[in-house]
């Protein structure tokens, strides 16, 4: 029999009953759409939390005070690591560097107002930091040195003061009380949460230190933002740093009393965070891709069942142990291939609610279907068919022709 | 090529049933010459299915020598067995045993895609449905089809692949006394006109009437063997 003529033989013994056909699918469908949906919210979250890092920088690092566990009292850090920082003999593999102050303050503009991140930055952050201006301009060493009462806002800060993000320049707003100048607006980066940059103010370091944040000493900073050459050097630039630190703050070997983060250490844990994300939500999803199959089974014993006779007579006129064999299995295998299909457009169809609602509550992801997890679940679907029909094509292709035509 | 289509000797035949022995067949020698009518009868529990269906190669005896058509059945495989029963042997039972899903023509070709017969099948299955007289029948389901209609696309299915013999198992059982006539007849005349052998399995004397030799059994033995004019 060519393979042809039992694939026909088979859809017409399944459009036989389309009924129970159908329900036995559904376990398919449902089991595989679910497993293409898991995986396209799973692959849509991690590119929107890969994408926000990548949004920094490859080339930046982080410093932050606090390192090692054993290190009871971490120094500070200060202006004057910074500016170590920026020896092109002892760190030639760094570019620029960014001591930035972090807190709130409530900034108010006629009658509206917010309490929004503020940083307290230096000329160089404009560049460390990727800031891209939509209008004026950024801090510089004028407004530094003058301790000027400037600030810089991002566009959301700017829409709910005024409105706009446009044509506010000049405008006077009010930080904590104080009067300050609008000199600048940022383009809008999009983010999320606490690290959203566009609702954010920028101010002098120097006007940060005297005004809005009290620190044990002027000196004092709370974190270092820094730029290695590219993105090669990332890793030797962090190195340099990190020696610079420990000759600074005189620590022990192997107890640093601050931190540093690229990047990149960054994707990686957010890559294993949602790759495990995926695997358990599509594990999960998976189990009832096994219910399915079992579903399988179980019709497909009682379709052997029923087609005895069948069976007896077919051996009768000539077919051999496989040629029974066959025609079972690519019953069972077009019954999981067909739920296989039709779940995945169900999976792709479900993600793409799931994308509209994140949409709609603002929550930026996009769930992605791929080429691989289709691939994924039609090989799988086609090999749960396989599997699970196996035992029922075996009981039929081991059915005495006699016993088999004797049955009423 | 021997003469002889079937040439069985000392045939035994023994069932376990749980713990008991039950022998279906005793030692039964059977020679059936090509192009012969037979009929073979006994009652109920005399071992002539049991037999049919060894000489049909459906099943193997327990001890004994089967050569059919000069094939030694008793050494051969399972895989062999079908390719025997696919080429040697047409059956016709008595409850017709037809696919009801599918047409009479690919219901008559079903032993051909056995056997891997590709073009002409189409042609041959026509031809064997022409000689049984369902020329325009050919697309109909066995649900559209009488009886006696159903039992003759049964053996136009047994003729399709050129067997060297048709063993037909109460063929009119399940059909009333005019077709049943008439699907003798029609065995009758594929004998006249290809030389087909026959092998009866009834407990009908009426069939047994038409048939040249009968061979009765009672208690999985041969009782008589007789040529019947």
């Amino acid at each position: 029999m060519n393979l042809w003529r039992i694939v026909l033989e088979a859809l017409d013994s399944l459009a036989s009953n389309k009924v129970r056909s159908a329900l036995t699918v559904l376990g398919i469908v449902i089991g595989v759409g679910a497993v293409i949906a898991m995986l396209a919210i799973g692959a849509g979250a991690q590119n929107t939390i890969t994408g926000s890092i990548s949004g920094i920088g490859t080339n930046l690092l982080f410093v932050m005070r606090g390192g090692s566990e054993e290190v009871r009292n971490p120094q500070h850090l200060t202006l004057g690591d910074a500016e170590a920082m920026r020896d092109p003999f002892a760190a030639p593999s760094v570019i620029g560097v960014a001591p930035v102050l972090q807190g709130s303050a409530e900034i108010t503009f006629s009658g509206e107002g917010d309490i929004v991140a503020a940083v307290g930055v230096t000329p160089e952050h404009e560049s460390v930091r990727n800031v891209e201006i939509a209008e004026g301009e950024f801090i510089n060493e004028i407004h530094l040195l003058g301790r000027a009462a400037v600030v810089v806002l991002g566009p959301d800060v700017a829409e709910t003061l005024f409105g706009r993000s446009e044509g506010v320049v000049g405008e006077s707003v009010r930080i904590e009380g104080q009067p300050f100048r609008v000199i600048g607006v940022t383009i809008a980066k999009g983010g999320q949460g606490p690290s959203n940059e566009d609702n954010q103010i920028s101010i002098p370091m120097s006007t940060a230190q005297t005004r809005l944040f009290r620190r044990s000493s002027r000196d004092h900073v709370d974190m270092i933002l820094v730029q290695a050459l590219n993105a090669d050097a990332v890793t030797a630039a962090e190195e340099e740093i990190s020696a610079i630190l420990r000759t600074r703050h005189r620590t022990d070997i192997g107890e640093d009393d601050f931190t540093t983060f690229s990047q990149q250490s960054f994707l990686e844990v957010a890559e294993t965070i949602t790759n495990v994300f995926t695997i358990f939500l599509g594990g999960v999803a998976g189990i009832s891709l096994l219910v399915g199959g079992i579903g399988i089974m179980n019709i497909m014993l009682v379709s052997v069942t029923e087609r005895t006779r069948e069976i007896g007579l077919r051996k009768a006129v000539g077919a051999r142990k496989r040629d029974i064999l066959l025609q079972f299995l690519t019953e069972s295998a077009l019954l999981s291939l067909f739920g296989g299909l039709i779940g995945i457009v169900l999976g792709w169809a479900l993600s793409m609610l799931v994308g509209a609602i994140a949409a709609a509550s603002n929550a930026d992801i996009n769930p992605v279907v791929g080429i691989n997890a289709i691939l994924l679940a039609t090989l799988f679907s086609a090999a749960v068919g396989l599997f699970f029909g196996l035992y029922p094509a075996k009981r039929a292709a081991d059915l005495e022709p006699v016993e088999a035509l004797r049955y009423e | 090529m021997s003469d002889w289509v079937i040439e069985a000797e000392g045939i035994t035949k023994v069932y376990r049933m749980g713990d008991l022995e039950v022998h279906a067949l005793r030692g039964v020698d059977v020679r059936i010459a090509r192009g012969e009518i037979v009929s073979i009868m006994g009652p109920s529990g005399s071992g002539k299915t049991t037999l049919m269906n060894i000489l049909g190669c459906l099943d193997r005896p327990t001890s004994g020598s089967y050569c059919l058509d000069g094939s030694q059945v008793a050494e051969l495989s399972d895989d062999q067995l079908a390719e025997i029963r696919n080429k040697k042997v047409g059956f016709v039972f008595q409850s017709f045993n037809l696919l009801g899903r599918q047409t009479a023509l690919t219901n008559v070709e079903l032993p051909m895609r056995y056997a891997g017969v590709g073009n002409g099948r189409r042609k041959r299955a026509m031809e064997a449905l022409e000689a049984v007289g369902l020329g325009d029948r050919v697309q109909h389901r066995p649900n559209e089809l009488s009886g006696g209609q159903q039992q003759r696309v049964a053996i136009a299915r047994a003729l399709v692949n050129n067997p060297a013999m048709i063993m037909a198992d109460e063929p009119t059982g399940n059909l009333d006394s005019k077709s049943g006539v008439e699907i003798v007849q029609i065995l009758l005349d594929l004998n006249k006109d290809l030389g087909t052998t026959l092998i009866f399995v009834t407990h009908d004397p009426e069939i047994a009437s038409h048939t040249k030799r009968v061979i009765s059994l009672l208690d999985g033995l041969i009782t008589e063997d007789r040529i019947v004019e």
